[in-house]
């Protein structure tokens, strides 16, 4: 042991050298751990179904983080019974591939979210936001009545998605260029949504904050809410699991 | 005169790049930051107008050097002030998002005062403000004094302060606008991001200046966890914060990588930010403080070249056990959860140097309240990184995993490791740095120590309880096969909990106020009039011989 001190005083002498060997000693882990996810083909499996956000689903996502609900709402569940009968089918990779941030959180204050879209109404979803207590009275949530208030301006959304496609998003060209009227299309249902349905299968067109005059807040979250975790259609792929 | 001119107009050009941006700002958080910037230059400007010495540069003569014979201690005298300052700021945002949970109404129905942009802002307040800040000050003071040398480019080491303390504010003030990229210890926006890289490059140069500057031949091992603390930090910070601006006059982004890949590279910035900002740092503050509180050596040299490789080396392969049964593959899962365990051993090594460092002087802890602060602090920190490995194990976690559980374990460390030992740090240097010859009170420090402590057993053992309910309500079954409780019902069980959590930090808050009043009062040079902590009683009337008295 003698000599483990004795050697170490060369390094402790050197303050170049204690900093490139710490340098090197901290880098190895992340090198080993994180690089691999970024060329192992079976990281992230390919799914059917799952697309880019809708330029009015990005703008309601964007809501949902600024307003910090991944502090108390998970979206990632976990392969056991009681997530599964409790939430829906587990999280799979694929489902958050264009999710830049991930939103998967670390703490339920309340329930996961990964499968919310589709499980409530509409109003139910307004009502909740604008005072959860009205609703679920044992809820702990705040308040988030001004979403109903504020109009929706979410910027230039096309350089949003410009932004997201230098990142490897795959819109196209088109969705980039249209993307302040797609978000405006799919709150009108007399619009047409031919090329918005085509670019983003199963978005869901209507307004969804039950006050078609102004184009709210409450409308992109509430049309995010609505669409999460229903991009992937579990019932056809139930036929080619296989049962142990 | 010249260098001055440069320096005013290079502050005159920030504020008028930052009043452009301000007025070209595509959202309104990020014109408000821009205020905020083009403020903080007026302010400089100001500072270099009125400060400079213009009989000096009249008559061609250089500012007089600083005393040389003393140690450059004004940024770490700024440094106890600010972590104290924003140490209280945490704590009470703390208090308060924690009684939001038990009673919603204090939300107040604003967009400002929600708990999802309250919660980022404890959470940095207290790490990066509060535990910044102390890092910075003691780290200054401990290289300084154990290189034998003055701090290396002083202006940069001022630089470093004032940056770091307006990195927080643009960080704070983001947060309440909701300007945020939602990765958890690292919200701030890219633009604050650049900046806090900037700022941690500069400190980098200081510190490791002042080593190249010393004269002692040793670097002592304070100094190696600052390093390494200082090093990863920089690695983490740039990776994770890689991210693409929607515009760059906007705050918003979009983070470089997406769903797993983010997610790990979030939990090995998230849990290294734990391990070397709140593990390597804190440690270095203990390799100091510890020996000089109880003027012993430190207990094992050997201990300590082990520990120090083993825990950097290990440290960062832990983040994967922030996701365990997620989407993220399972090798890297299993290999987060076998390191996490492994790194038990190394963390233990750094409890067991500290403490033995006490060796042969056990009975300072019942007469010195700073050092049963430190000897508390140890004990967290060796109780949380053994609880730590333990909720790293899958099956532990698949109950421990998003419940209170976490939170607990997350405050054991906080409180019961970076608090007391900051606290225990910050008792040391004031009198020191103030030239005062003692603190105010001691007696003091005490009533601080207990009610902290009390504070945090409180905290601790409600989430706990909190944590295990929680995770074992989720997955209760009926007979019939259907779960028990609805997760609404979860929520009502945990009111008391929540309380109990509240009561702890109100607590703890008690103490650091103590802990202001007794700074305070010592900056003050003021002396508390007291009965000193230990004193062998002595009674005067008693001290004579027995001399026999007749029998009546």
């Amino acid at each position: 042991m003698t000599t483990l001190t004795q050697k170490h005083k060369k390094i402790e002498r050197s303050i170049t050298l204690l900093a490139v060997l710490s340098l090197v000693t901290v880098a190895i882990g992340g090198i080993v751990e994180i690089a691999p996810l970024f060329w192992i083909d079976n990281t992230v499996e390919e799914v059917d179904g799952v697309r880019p956000y809708s330029p009015l689903e990005l703008a309601g996502r964007n809501i949902y983080i600024r307003e910090g609900c991944y502090s108390c709402h998970s979206q990632m569940i976990r392969p056991f019974r009681d997530e599964v009968d409790r939430y829906g089918h587990y999280s799979l990779a694929a489902e958050s591939m264009y999710d830049h941030p991930f939103q998967w959180g670390s703490k339920r204050t309340g329930p996961d979210l990964a499968r919310v879209g589709g499980r409530y109404s509409d109003e139910w979803h307004v009502q909740h936001l604008i005072d959860p207590r009205q609703v679920v009275p044992e809820s702990i949530m705040p308040p988030y009545a001004f979403l109903a208030k504020k109009e929706l301006k979410p910027g230039d959304m096309s350089d949003h998605l410009r932004a997201l496609s230098r990142l490897g998003v795959p819109y196209s060209k088109e969705a980039i260029a249209k993307a302040n009227e797609d978000l405006l299309t799919q709150v009108d249902p007399m619009a047409d949504s031919t090329d918005l349905e085509a670019r983003y299968p199963k978005v869901q067109i209507r307004d969804f904050d039950g006050n078609p005059d102004k184009l709210t807040e409450m409308d992109a979250l509430v049309a995010y809410l609505q669409m999460i975790g229903t991009l992937v259609d579990f019932e056809a792929g139930e036929a080619q699991e296989q049962p142990r | 005169m010249d260098n001055l001119l440069v320096k005013a107009g290079g502050w005159l050009v920030l504020v008028l790049l930052a009043f452009l941006a301000m007025v070209l700002a595509v959202d309104s958080g990020f014109a408000v930051h821009m205020g905020i910037i083009m403020a903080a230059s007026l302010i400089a400007l100001w500072v270099t107008i009125s400060k400079a010495d213009y009989a000096a540069i009249g008559r061609g003569i250089l500012k007089a050097p600083a005393d040389p014979e003393k140690y450059d201690d004004d940024p770490i005298r700024w440094g106890v002030i600010a972590t104290i300052f924003w140490g209280m700021a945490g704590f009470v945002v703390g208090l308060y998002i924690a009684l939001q949970l038990a009673f919603p109404v204090l939300n107040l129905g604003l967009e400002y005062t929600t708990f999802g942009r309250l919660r980022p802002l404890h959470t940095s307040a207290v790490v990066f403000a509060f535990g910044g800040n102390a890092l910075l000050a003691t780290s200054f003071y401990v290289v300084q004094r154990t290189c034998r040398a003055r701090l290396a480019f002083p202006g940069l080491a001022r630089f470093v302060f004032w940056g770091y303390q307006l990195f927080i504010v643009l960080a704070a003030t983001g947060y309440l606008l909701g300007i945020t990229q939602s990765k958890e210890y690292a919200e701030p926006e890219w633009y604050v991001d650049l900046w806090l890289t900037i700022v941690w490059i500069s400190y980098a140069v200081v510190f490791i200046g002042t080593i190249v500057k010393r004269s002692e031949p040793h670097i002592y091992v304070a100094n190696w966890f600052f390093l390494a603390f200082i090093l990863t930090v920089a690695m983490l910070h740039v990776v994770n914060g890689l991210a693409m601006p929607v515009s760059l006059l906007g705050a918003k982004s979009y983070s470089a990588f997406a769903g797993v890949q983010d997610a790990l590279t979030q939990w090995w910035y998230g849990h290294n930010a734990v391990g070397f900002f709140l593990t390597a740092g804190f440690l270095g503050m203990m390799y100091y403080f510890v020996p000089k509180q109880a003027e012993r050596p430190v207990y094992s040299y050997r201990l300590s070249i082990i520990h120090f490789w083993s825990l950097i080396f290990l440290y960062i392969w832990a983040g994967p056990h922030h996701l365990h049964y997620t989407a993220l593959p399972d090798w890297a899962q299993t290999l987060g959860m076998v390191f996490s365990i492994v790194l038990w051993m190394p963390s233990w090594g750094g409890m067991i140097n500290g403490l033995m460092t006490l060796n042969g002087a056990w009975d300072k802890i019942r007469t010195d309240p700073i050092i049963r602060m430190m000897v508390l602090a140890l004990a967290f920190y060796g109780m949380s990184t053994f609880e730590g490995p333990v909720m790293s194990i899958k099956s532990v976690n698949s109950l421990s995993h998003y419940t209170d559980w976490t939170v607990g374990h997350v405050h054991s460390g906080a409180l019961g490791w970076n608090g007391m030992i900051t606290f225990a740090a910050l008792y040391y240097m004031v009198p020191r740095l103030w030239g005062r010859p003692k603190l105010y009170s001691l007696r003091m420090v005490n009533w601080h120590f207990w009610l902290a402590t009390i504070g945090i057993v409180l905290y601790i053992a409600s989430m706990w309880v909190a944590g295990i309910m929680q995770g074992l309500m989720w997955r209760e079954y009926g007979d019939d096969g259907y779960l028990v409780y609805a997760f609404s019902e979860v929520v009502t069980a945990m009111f008391p909990m929540y309380l109990i959590r509240a009561a702890g930090g109100l607590l703890y808050l008690a103490g650091a106020v103590v802990m202001v009043y007794n700074v305070w009062m010592t900056i003050a040079g003021h002396l508390r009039d007291e009965k000193p902590m230990t004193e062998t009683p002595h009674d005067e009337a008693a001290d004579r011989p027995l001399v026999a008295v007749p029998a009546e």
